[in-house]
């Protein structure tokens, strides 16, 4: 199932467009909305989330796919935080498949991949991995390894078969595809655009991101991620006793 | 389901170094050193048993689930698979295995979770993260809730469906059945040996496991 949404455009507080391999972070308020787009089809996002209000809360992957009984984000989902919180909801998506499982690049993964590349030798143009980037944006927020938990790819595919193995699925995305996430706390956003570790191009490629953030609505009593299943409305209930 | 491999282990109790008798909703720390060997034994069958390792001289350096799935290419843990480190490191080697299957995708309960999963009065019945956050307090290693990530669930059955469903199956563990695996590097090792009443993997009955180390 795959949902849009329109983006009222007086409503926009900003827009920005990031290459393959940056990285990226901002404060996104309550019930403002941030849109990732694939700009060229087949981008990668590896993403961390944490409460800003109090930076302990923070995105917890089991205990968002055990609640919602599932190994994949698509419309309707939440992320949840380690105590028991949402931190964003999916209120839309056009893709309907992003990755909890695989984890992000390394500099020794990309190296073995990609062979070596260096600042000194190629300037602006080296390669870059995810885990050096997301150690770079945590520190802005003095945050570092200790913070760096498991993290989702939005955008990706990686599906399990009947015996555990694990596949990535290239074309999972494709030029125009975007996922909103609804803040539902003030959420700490901490995200890079490089490639997955999974994917078998064996090219260094990473694809750039489209981002807006704009003022949505907050989740009406009938909304999709707050009905999505029980568990949820539950998640709902613990994430807005904070803001009573 | 795919058929399950038993690996079973030539060591014998009475030669452990090391031998405690951990009752459910209790907690354990301790150190593993290089070379030895650690066993897991699910004494009275479908026990879940939450544990997390760090590198014993950086707590920084810790298991990760992701990478470890990722780098076998499978979301279960049975022998043969290498406990991989947020560092990418291997901390320990899975050497032998009577259960056939160990889950790391499930994480461990929480006051909080528990709420979201079963009921909001589910807040105040004993939880792993609690027994994690206290069993860290009382050591002398200075760890912090910073610390306590995505765990290993031993004995328990978290199938992944290829429509990207996620399930609590019934246990594949019995009684006796036992996990062992050799540690690569110094690591200490947090257990949580789960209280969960909620859940009926263990059939609403959380029970004791035994703990060995062989040098």
């Amino acid at each position: 199932m795959n949902t849009t949404q329109p983006i009222p455009t007086d409503r926009i507080v900003f827009e920005e467009t990031i290459p393959g391999g940056a990285m990226w972070s901002c404060v996104l308020n309550r019930h403002r909305t941030l849109r990732l787009t694939d700009i060229e089809g087949g981008v990668n996002v590896s993403a961390l989330l944490y409460n800003h209000d109090q930076l302990l809360d923070r995105l917890n992957l089991p205990d968002t796919l055990k609640a919602q009984h599932t190994a994949k984000l698509a419309p309707g989902y939440v992320l949840y935080s380690d105590m028991g919180r949402v931190l964003c909801s999916v209120s839309a998506d056009t893709c309907g498949w992003h990755d909890p499982l695989g984890g992000h690049s390394t500099a020794a993964l990309v190296q073995s991949k990609y062979g070596a590349s260096t600042y000194q030798n190629e300037r602006n143009a080296f390669h870059r991995n995810a885990r050096d980037q997301f150690l770079i944006e945590l520190g802005k927020w003095g945050l570092g390894k200790a913070d760096l938990v498991a993290n989702i790819n939005f955008f990706s595919k990686v599906v399990v078969d009947e015996s555990g193995k694990m596949h990535f699925h290239p074309g999972n995305s494709v030029a125009g595809d975007y996922i909103d996430l609804r803040g539902e706390m003030n959420v700490l956003v901490v995200l890079n655009t490089c490639q997955h570790p999974m994917d078998p191009d064996p090219k260094y490629n990473p694809k750039p991101l489209g981002l807006t953030v704009w003022k949505s609505e907050p989740p009406a009593a009938d909304d999709l991620c707050r009905t999505f299943r029980s568990e949820n409305e539950r998640g709902f209930i613990l994430t807005e006793a904070l803001f009573r | 389901m795919s058929t399950l491999i038993y690996t079973e282990s030539q060591l014998q109790p009475e030669h452990a170094v090391y031998d405690c008798t951990l009752p459910s909703g209790e907690g354990w720390m301790h150190e593993i050193k290089t070379g030895q060997t650690f066993r897991i034994v699910d004494l009275e069958g479908n026990q879940a048993v939450d544990t997390l390792f760090y590198n014993a001289h950086d707590q920084t350096d810790r298991y990760s689930a992701q990478d470890t799935i990722r780098e076998q290419g499978s979301i279960y843990l049975t022998t043969g698979t290498k406990l991989i480190s947020s560092e990418g490191n291997v901390l320990l080697t899975i050497v032998a295995d009577t259960c056939g299957r160990h889950d790391t995708l499930g994480g461990a309960c929480a006051a909080e979770s528990n709420q979201v999963r079963y009921a909001i009065e589910k807040k105040h019945m004993h939880n792993c993260r609690d027994t994690f956050l206290l069993t860290i307090a009382k050591s002398s290693y200075g760890y912090t809730k910073r610390d306590i990530t995505h765990n290993i669930n031993f004995f328990m059955n978290v199938p992944v469906t290829p429509d990207g469903g996620l399930t609590f199956e019934d246990g594949v563990s019995d009684k006796g059945r036992y996990v062992e695996m050799q540690a690569e590097r110094d690591v200490i090792c947090l257990i949580s040996n789960c209280p969960q009443l909620n859940n009926p993997c263990n059939a609403y009955n959380p029970t004791p496991v035994r703990l060995l180390i062989w040098d």
